[in-house]
């Protein structure tokens, strides 16, 4: 590659209304201004139905576990039954003398230990489901049961049962003190000092993904030209790059032999990077039997393998003086499974003056923990949201001027005025439980807030986009990575569209197979801000090179035309124009097909964070101690809105997913028999339609040039602040304070009775 | 004891539920005649909730199926497809599996999430609640068959049209469902939609632009969903 030249220089406006700031930053030659504030659009921004919408909503997109081939196989996974022991014998030859069974694998060997009920042992694969699951119950396994642990209090006690391997169930304390030069001492003074002090414990249940579509794939098996052996996956996932590594390593593989493809996928969460173990197993059993093989997961193995969110328990002590948060002393463990690893997340919003965090994690014999939608954070801001209004009650401030206090970012002041506007914060009741809110009746309304954060403005990677221009005016954009529902396809294209100037209804984008140019992972909200550079720096190279070979066909030099709206034209005779579709059939038997790599983030920027503000309109019947959400406003920024109506989407997605983090969802499991209780979705309570409060969604537009497009992510941000905006809103209504998800009736009540009658 | 059924009533009565009474029975009767006394018992809750009660029909001639593969006509979207396939394999099994009609979805596989939603007879069913044997003779109509191929039912129209959805996973189901509701509803307001799809989950959170799409459907109108502050 030439070395490229970076001496052109823009100056870019950045910020929202009413907070600009001009900063410069350094370009290549070849390419096109980043969007900022000045910048015209004649798409971004607006509400546009996602380009696969009709496809999902008519149930034609196929989707992974869609997929079927004339003599495909179907795989089931034998599962160990006891939580914990080792294996002694697996006796698959009784599943193997059923007729219609093509292959078994053994994904464990005698002598192997088994840490957790469901825990995979071995797999079978027959000519239908119905037959696959006799075969499954037909292999026998005998295990050396161990005596186990399943919840933390039970796991970290001494003397509990080794969960996995070693002599403690619980890893090495991590501990963080901040800012660094603090000593342990200085932290109890202050504490000691404080005006307004907060000490309390807090828990946080363990919460699985549940997505709707299950983990694993679909594995065919074929022959290149020249006989070599080649694997087509579709696989459900949130990696398709990862998912492809994955296979080339366990089955020792070439990359140009293995193609995974998801073009459709059922959300994730999280829960779907890499090669999971059906997948595997299905490309191994394709492998052994011949034929294709389909392995997805049913719902009781998705609670119990799929992963899930750790739980916590935190102990807190913290501390206000003069309006401003003084110490924040913090010590949380929780569990993540028997591989360990459950860390909170809740120092990031607010300036905390000196805090001390202690973590740790204690292995259980449950399922292995995988990120969950801002891994750490909504179990984090449960817990902070609730200590920072019980400082801000203690000191007889309003909360939201309290944290406003203790929040140095200006877009979330911004926020905060827009949801206090929807809202009505007015209304508020001034005293826990008291006031015209709350009202005199058994019902008792209140406000509650909370804040979040993110700052993902994605990276370069090697993310790169091909774009294809026909002569028949379509246009389309090529990028292996994955929609996982929150609209990746259509803000690649509107970004392409918009930099190439075709009209939209030209685009097309295909996603998810592996032999395109690479794209990110969907994890840390890093696909939008990652893929929409990539989708504008390429557009805006295919516009180059497009112009440039039509150019020659009209007889004017390339660089004085230019395409907007539409139309190409004559950049200084403007009347002399060509509609997009009579400019493109000038290509004749060519196309142009350009491949190009994002570009970098630039470091002149606005923000390093997003913001997000929620507040909470609750009722709270407190003679039955249920809990209904009656209103959620919600603003969240994240750079440059591409798409308002999947912006929204994502925002309205990111509540009701903490509304039920907050209300219903709860993994339960049998200390005594180490099983999971309620491996379903009746029992595994998520909200459905009846529980649904008014979401009022806030798209709020900042221009943070961070990267060419000024796009940040969005996923995580908005699953953050719900909980806890919830629970403040329960004090608000009630005057108690519930401190430990979900909150169910029976810990309103139990917190209504400790306090002395219900009313 | 006098509330409680004489022995061997009772005893007729867990026949009359049993897995085993399922397989030797006849058509969907056998499904739907236990609806009733479950649905009824809630019956009184509210006036406004509108529960659609199939209506009972008595146990007809018991019919043995299998063991074994058994030749299985089902009436789908109108035209007839025979399978053969054993007793035990549900409806759903035998429109994703054997018949590539993979609009209904597989998620729980136990009634408790309505993504493998249809309409049998005129009625809202959850397709893997339903043997594929007991649907024989029953008209069922699927995803599939809501629009011809190559055009969109208004109610997968106003569903895109709203972003009534992300992943999709969950939105076949929700698209029959509100479909049979407009069907069925002279007068669909926000709460009998919320009432219709209490049977659906939808893990990625889109019930509310369901609303609004279901409420779009019904007028036919246009105009951006009410859940969003208009820009
Ligand atoms: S799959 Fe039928 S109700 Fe869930
Ligand atoms: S859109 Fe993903 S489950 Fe409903």
């Amino acid at each position: 590659m030439t070395k490229k030249n970076y001496d052109r220089e823009e100056t870019l406006k950045l910020g929202f209304a009413g907070n600009v700031v001009e900063k410069k930053v350094k370009l290549a030659d070849d390419q096109a201004k980043p969007w900022d504030l000045d910048t015209k659009f004649q798409y971004a921004g607006k509400h546009i139905p996602r380009f696969d919408g009709l496809a999902k909503a008519s149930g034609r997109a196929k989707y992974s576990y869609d997929m079927n081939f004339p003599g495909m196989l179907h795989a089931r996974i034998v599962r160990a039954n006891i939580p914990n022991g080792k294996i002694t014998d697996i006796d698959v030859s009784g599943a193997e003398a059923i007729p219609g069974v093509k292959a078994t694998m053994l994904l464990k060997k005698v002598g192997d230990r088994v840490r957790f009920d469901g825990e995979g042992v071995a797999a079978v694969c027959a000519t239908n489901l119905e037959i696959a699951e006799d075969a499954m119950r037909a292999v026998v396994v005998t295990y050396e049961k161990m005596a186990h642990a399943v919840i933390v209090d039970d796991a970290s006690k001494d003397g509990a049962p080794i969960v996995d391997k070693g002599d403690t169930n619980k890893s090495p304390e991590s501990v963080n003190i901040n800012p660094r030069e603090v000593s342990e001492d200085e932290i109890n003074k202050r504490f000691a000092a404080a005006d307004a002090k907060v000490e309390a414990t807090y828990r946080t249940q363990v919460q699985t993904h549940s997505a709707l579509e299950t983990h694993g794939g679909v594995a065919k098996w074929d022959k290149d030209s020249s006989g070599n052996p080649t694997l087509t996956v579709w696989a459900s996932t949130q990696g398709s790059f990862s998912v492809l590594d994955g296979l080339c390593g366990n089955l020792k593989l070439d990359r140009s032999q293995v193609e995974v493809i998801c073009e459709y996928m059922g959300g994730g969460f999280g829960a779907k990077f890499g090669a999971d173990q059906p997948t595997l197993v299905a490309a191994n059993l394709a492998k052994k039997a011949g034929a294709p093989v389909k392995c997805m997961l049913n719902r009781k193995e998705e609670h119990l393998a799929g992963g899930n969110r750790p739980d916590s328990i935190h102990h807190v002590r913290a501390g206000a003086t003069d309006g401003k948060i003084v110490v924040f002393d913090v010590t949380n463990y929780g569990t993540g499974g028997y591989t360990g690893g459950a860390g909170a997340r809740n120092i990031m919003i607010y300036d905390m003056g000196a805090s001390r965090k202690v973590e740790y994690a204690v292995k259980t014999n449950c399922g292995p923990a995988t990120a969950m939608r801002a891994p750490g954070h909504p179990q984090g801001s449960f817990v902070l949201e609730q200590v920072v209004d019980e400082l801000a009650e203690k000191l007889n401030m309003d909360p939201i001027e309290f944290r406003l206090k203790n929040d140095r970012y200006p877009m979330r002041k911004a926020q905060y005025e827009k949801a206090m506007e929807l809202i009505d914060w007015s209304r508020r009741n001034k005293k826990g439980g008291e006031g015209a809110l709350a009202g005199t009746g058994p019902k008792k309304r209140g406000l509650g807030v909370g804040a979040s954060t993110w700052g993902q403005n994605g990276n370069r990677d090697g993310t790169a986009m091909a774009v294809i221009i026909n002569a028949d005016g379509g246009v389309e954009v090529r990028n292996g990575c994955q929609d996982i529902g929150t609209g990746t396809r259509t803000i690649i294209g509107i970004c392409a569209a918009e930099a190439l100037g075709c009209p939209l209804e030209n685009m097309k984008v295909r996603l998810g197979h592996t032999r395109d140019p690479y794209g990110p992972a969907s994890g840390g909200s890093v696909t939008a801000p990652t893929v929409t550079a990539a989708a504008k720096d390429a557009g805006h190279a295919a516009k180059l090179a497009f112009l440039d070979k039509i150019s020659k066909k009209l007889s004017v030099d390339a660089a004085k035309l230019d395409i907007s709206l539409g139309k190409v034209f004559v950049k200084d005779d403007p009347a002399k124009s060509w509609n997009w579709h009579d400019a493109c059939k000038l290509l004749g038997v060519e196309t142009v097909e350009v491949t190009k790599e994002r570009s970098d983030n630039f470091r002149a920027n606005f923000s390093g964070q997003v913001g997000g503000v929620q507040i909470a309109e609750v009722e709270v019947d407190t003679e039955t101690g249920v809990v209904r959400v009656i209103k959620v406003v919600a603003v969240h920024d994240a750079g440059l809105v591409i798409d308002r109506l999947t912006f929204e989407s994502q925002i309205l997605g990111g509540v009701i997913q903490g509304m039920s983090f907050a209300l219903f969802e709860n993994r339960v499991m049998d200390r005594k028999s180490g099983k999971m209780l309620n491996n379903n979705l009746e029992s595994y309570k998520i909200p459905g339609s009846l529980d649904m409060p008014e979401i009022v969604t806030v798209a709020f537009d900042i221009s943070n040039g961070h990267n060419s497009a000024g796009v940040a992510g969005l996923g995580e941000p908005t699953v953050i602040p719900t909980a806890g905006a919830i629970a403040n809103a329960i004090a608000n209504a009630t005057g108690v304070r519930v401190r430990s998800l979900p909150m169910t009736p029976d810990k309103v009540l139990a917190a209504l009775a400790a306090k002395g009658g219900s009313r | 004891m006098t509330d409680s059924p004489a022995n061997d009533e009772r005893e007729d009565l867990q026949n009359a539920f049993s897995r085993r009474r399922f397989l030797q029975t006849l058509g969907a009767a056998a499904a739907v005649s236990a609806a009733p006394a479950i649905a009824n018992a809630n019956a009184k809750t509210s006036e406004a909730e509108k529960i659609t009660i199939p209506p009972a029909t008595p146990l007809g001639e018991v019919k043995n199926f299998g063991p074994g593969e058994v030749d299985v006509k089902l009436k789908i979207n109108g035209i007839v497809r025979t399978l053969r396939i054993e007793p035990r394999v549900t409806l759903l099994d035998a429109l994703r599996d054997r018949l590539d009609m993979t609009g209904a979805k597989k998620v729980c596989d136990r009634g408790g999430c309505g993504a493998c939603t249809i309409i049998m007879n005129g009625n809202l069913m959850y397709s893997c609640m339903l043997l594929a044997v007991e649907c024989q003779g029953a008209e069922i109509e699927t995803i599939e068959g809501i629009a011809p191929e190559g055009e969109f039912s208004t109610v997968s129209s106003a569903f895109a049209k709203c972003d009534a959805l992300q992943c999709g996973f969950c939105t076949p189901g929700f698209v029959m469902t509100i479909t049979h509701h407009l069907r069925n509803e002279k007068n669909p307001t926000m709460e009998s939609v919320k009432q219709s799809c209490r049977g659906n989950l939808c893990r990625c959170g889109t019930y509310n632009r369901i609303f609004d799409a279901a409420l779009l459907a019904a007028t036919g109108g246009a105009g951006l969903p009410n859940t969003t502050e208009k820009k």
